[in-house]
């Protein structure tokens, strides 16, 4: 009876192992939140038509997706990164030291950061210069950096309506905030002449002055999200004189909470995005290891579908989610 | 000793007497609204979820009649599946469309959308619907099929009252004509809900279609993931416990060992799932997002609280029946497994299902292992894919369907709650019942 037992397990554990070092059949994908419903999208269509079952995705962000995919090459390892910022120098060389050498880039299209509010708060128009004098950490006041005196929006631009300062803002992990204050708030932080007062005070040290143009107040009038954007639309709820920061298509799906503002007198929309008129936004990319081509049964096809024009062209349901298309696709396909 | 000596009666009430009984009705008001604080807060949760989640149960669907045109579907005419299998659900789409058309014709509708719009009404999972009914039997090409086809999650919306014409202001994925074209339909029966069974037995879906997510596959992942930590947790924690009990000598080192369990039941369960992924993944590279590497991270998390009840439950049987074991003459581990577990077992029981109730519950630690994400998609076929092919789990999936952006998925998210509840409280109440049943007292 005893002896029974034993062996069975021992069968049972054995036979298991073995199909544990078995190969897998499934693409895997992780990174950023921010690609991950196009490619959850493109999954599923290609589970749907392809005889491949339906890839993995995994969230993490940009970062760490990078650094799943850097691990090294093998079946546990992941065979695509989804990324919201072009790969740094930093982590190829990361990965060229676990043997990922082979990389390619497919830039799949277009994201728009925009600003909304409460659906029934004030309409703003905003531009960079309002943010950065609205959230800048500092900023020079009469020939020295002061902490920024700004309560209220209409101290930072009489047009706005009276209406306390509270912004939530993407935290440190998340692209969008790379971009946040790259396009917004540097921007802003140059209109206003800001960059230049700040150079002829540290003596011309470029470098920290943009950081110091970048640096977000921690008084508590600007709050780091570091969750999904379904934790900004929730702090809103709460706060309804608060300002969040929102993917393009997050907010297109919740119209009926959000009123989004302009930037520059531009309202975000795919076209705008396209066109290159609203200022803030990114390009969306995934990495792919070329050593799993041939031995994870579908990278090759997944990638191929994912830039074909039925899912990614301008009438596919990439676009239709919220993804501006990117007119150089054509030439990722090779 | 000396003699009690007062020279009223004990009766009456003195001012200390006052105080005392004051105290005690404080107290007891101060217990009372305790228990109704806790009640109502139960009641407001309660309430919250069913109201909220009930909605996942109930989806709209269309009934659609449409014609499957050899032309789209089979251009070489020759009914090879190969061939057949070339035309994707891009192909399929257009067929839809004739289909909404037809409808209006056929019914005379006024409507002022384009046909586009007006097929946008329907799931974005009609066309694999229809591939794969068309791929299974072949034979339905050329003729005309009838399709019950899921509507749109904001048309679905709007027919539960959770999207309103006033609401949808702006919204670009719905407008007020297809409101108004919805309406018709459901009029005239084309368009009406009925109970979800995708919701129950389905997998998850893209956020282009919530309409279609279901918990079936991440349910699947939770039951594996469970089997593994029942098979494993239950033999390794009793025997350990029996061990530690009735068999260990009682020195220092197994003092140490005692605490060290007690403490690891406190650690955090993110913690486990760290070293689950340096271990199972990094070092004995299991695959990634396996429900046999969730269940042994669960595993981990388990033990500690199994072995404690076990010893518990161990501890709480009289040691007159060891005694009397012994005396009759049976050896050690004849007292102890036929006299003194099967007396402890009810205790055993109870602590697992209770630990088990606690695993199922668990997201952190699968958050590490890759079990999170867009990954409940393929239903399982075999045992061993059941354990080793990527799936999430039930409360991971409610975690992903609650920060997705469109609403829908939020409702899924409190649908999915109420299922996961109704899997806890089972599990309490087979616990509670056997407690009831076998328990005996000294």
């Amino acid at each position: 009876m005893y002896k029974f037992t034993t062996t069975t397990l021992i069968t049972a554990a054995l036979s298991l192992s073995a199909s544990v070092s078995s190969a897998r059949d499934q693409v895997q994908i992780a990174g950023s939140s921010t690609v991950l419903p196009y490619a959850s999208i493109v999954a599923e269509a290609f589970g749907e038509n392809f005889d491949f079952p339906t890839p993995v995705v995994e969230s993490g962000g940009s970062s760490g997706g990078m650094k799943r995919f850097c691990i090294g090459l093998g079946e546990n390892t992941i065979d695509i990164a989804n990324s919201s910022r072009k790969i740094k120098d930093k982590e190829i060389a990361a990965c060229a030291e676990a043997g990922v050498t082979d990389i390619i880039e497919v830039r799949i299209g277009y994201d728009g950061i925009v600003f909304a509010s409460d659906i029934n708060g004030q309409n703003f128009a905003f531009t960079p210069t309002d943010i950065y004098r609205a959230l800048a950490a500092e900023m020079p006041l009469d020939g020295s950096m002061k902490s920024n005196p700004n309560t209220n929006w209409n101290e930072v631009n009489s047009a706005f309506k009276s209406q306390e300062i509270q912004a939530y803002i993407p935290g440190t992990k998340h692209g969008t905030r790379e971009v946040f204050e790259d396009k917004v708030l540097l921007a802003g932080c140059e209109d206003t002449g800001a960059f230049d007062a700040i150079m002829s005070m540290n003596g011309g040290d470029n470098k920290a002055a943009e950081k110091a143009c970048m640096a977000v107040r921690n008084d508590g009038r600007s709050v780091d999200i570091d969750g999904d954007y379904t934790e900004t639309l929730a702090s809103i709820d709460t706060n309804k004189a608060g300002i969040g920061v929102f993917g393009l298509a997050f907010y297109e799906n919740n119209t009926d909470k959000l009123q989004v503002a302009t930037m520059s007198g531009v309202m975000p929309s795919t076209e705008s995005i396209a066109e290159g008129v609203y200022p803030v936004s990114r390009p969306l990319y995934f990495y792919i290891k070329k050593a799993h081509i041939g031995v994870v049964p579908g990278v090759k096809e997944y990638a191929e579908f994912f830039v074909s024009d039925e899912i990614a062209g301008p009438d596919g349901p990439l676009a239709d989610y919220g993804l501006v298309s990117d007119p150089l696709l054509a030439r990722s396909r090779n | 000793m000396t003699d009690l000596k007062t020279d009223k009666s004990l009766y009456a009430t003195t001012a200390h007497s006052k105080r005392r009984s004051a105290a005690e009705k404080r107290f007891h008001r101060l217990g009372l609204a305790a228990i109704l604080i806790g009640l109502c807060m139960l009641g407001i949760l309660m309430t919250t979820i069913v109201t909220k989640g009930s909605g996942a149960f109930q989806q709209s669907f269309a009934t659609l009649d449409i014609d499957l045109l050899e032309a789209k579907l089979d251009k070489t005419g020759n009914r090879d599946p190969e061939d057949l299998k070339k035309v994707t659900t891009f192909g399929y789409a257009p067929l839809i469309k004739a289909a909404v058309e037809q409808v209006v014709e056929t019914h005379r509708i006024e409507t002022g959308l384009k046909s586009k719009d007006m097929a946008a009404i329907i799931s974005k999972s009609a066309a694999a619907q229809m591939r794969y009914r068309v791929l299974d039997d072949p034979s339905l090409i050329g003729t005309t099929a009838e399709f019950k086809f899921l509507t749109n999650s904001w048309i679905d919306g709007y027919l539960k009252g959770r999207v309103t014409r006033e609401t949808i202001g702006n919204n670009k994925n719905v407008s007020v004509e297809q409101l108004d074209f919805v309406d018709r339909l459901v009029g005239l029966g084309i368009v009406e809900k009925s109970f979800n069974m995708q919701f129950i037995f389905g997998a998850d879906a893209s956020d282009q279609r919530p309409e279609d997510a279901g918990i079936g596959v991440a349910m699947v992942g939770s039951l594996a993931m469970m089997c593994v930590v029942l098979l494993l947790a239950l033999p390794i924690g009793v025997a350990a416990s029996v061990y530690l009990e009735e068999f260990a000598p009682k020195n220092r080192l197994t003092d140490i060992i005692a605490v060290n369990i007690a403490n690891l039941a406190a650690v955090p369960s993110i913690v486990f799932g760290i070293l689950g992924l340096a271990i199972f993944i990094n070092t004995l590279h299991f695959p990634q997002s396996a429900p046999l590497v969730g269940g042994l991270v669960l595993t981990l998390m388990t033990l500690p609280t199994i072995i404690i009840s076990t010893r518990a439950a161990l501890e709480a049987v009289p040691p007159s029946i060891r005694s009397a074991a012994l005396a009759l003459g049976a050896s050690k581990m004849q007292t102890t497994f036929h006299h003194v577990l099967p007396l402890a077992a009810p205790g055993i029981l109870t602590g697992t299902i209770l630990g088990l109730a606690q695993a199922l519950g668990e997201t952190a630690p699968l958050l590490l292992i890759g079990m999170i994400g867009y990954v409940a998609t393929n239903m399982p076929e075999t045992v061993t894919q059941g354990l080793l092919s990527p799936n999430s789990a039930m409360p991971a999936q409610i975690y992903e369907w609650a920060k997705r952006a469109d609403p829908a998925f939020y409702e899924r998210a409190w649908g999915g709650i109420i299922i996961l509840l109704i899997f806890l409280i089972t599990m309490n109440i087979i616990a509670v019942t056997l407690r009831r049943r076998f328990e005996r007292r000294w």
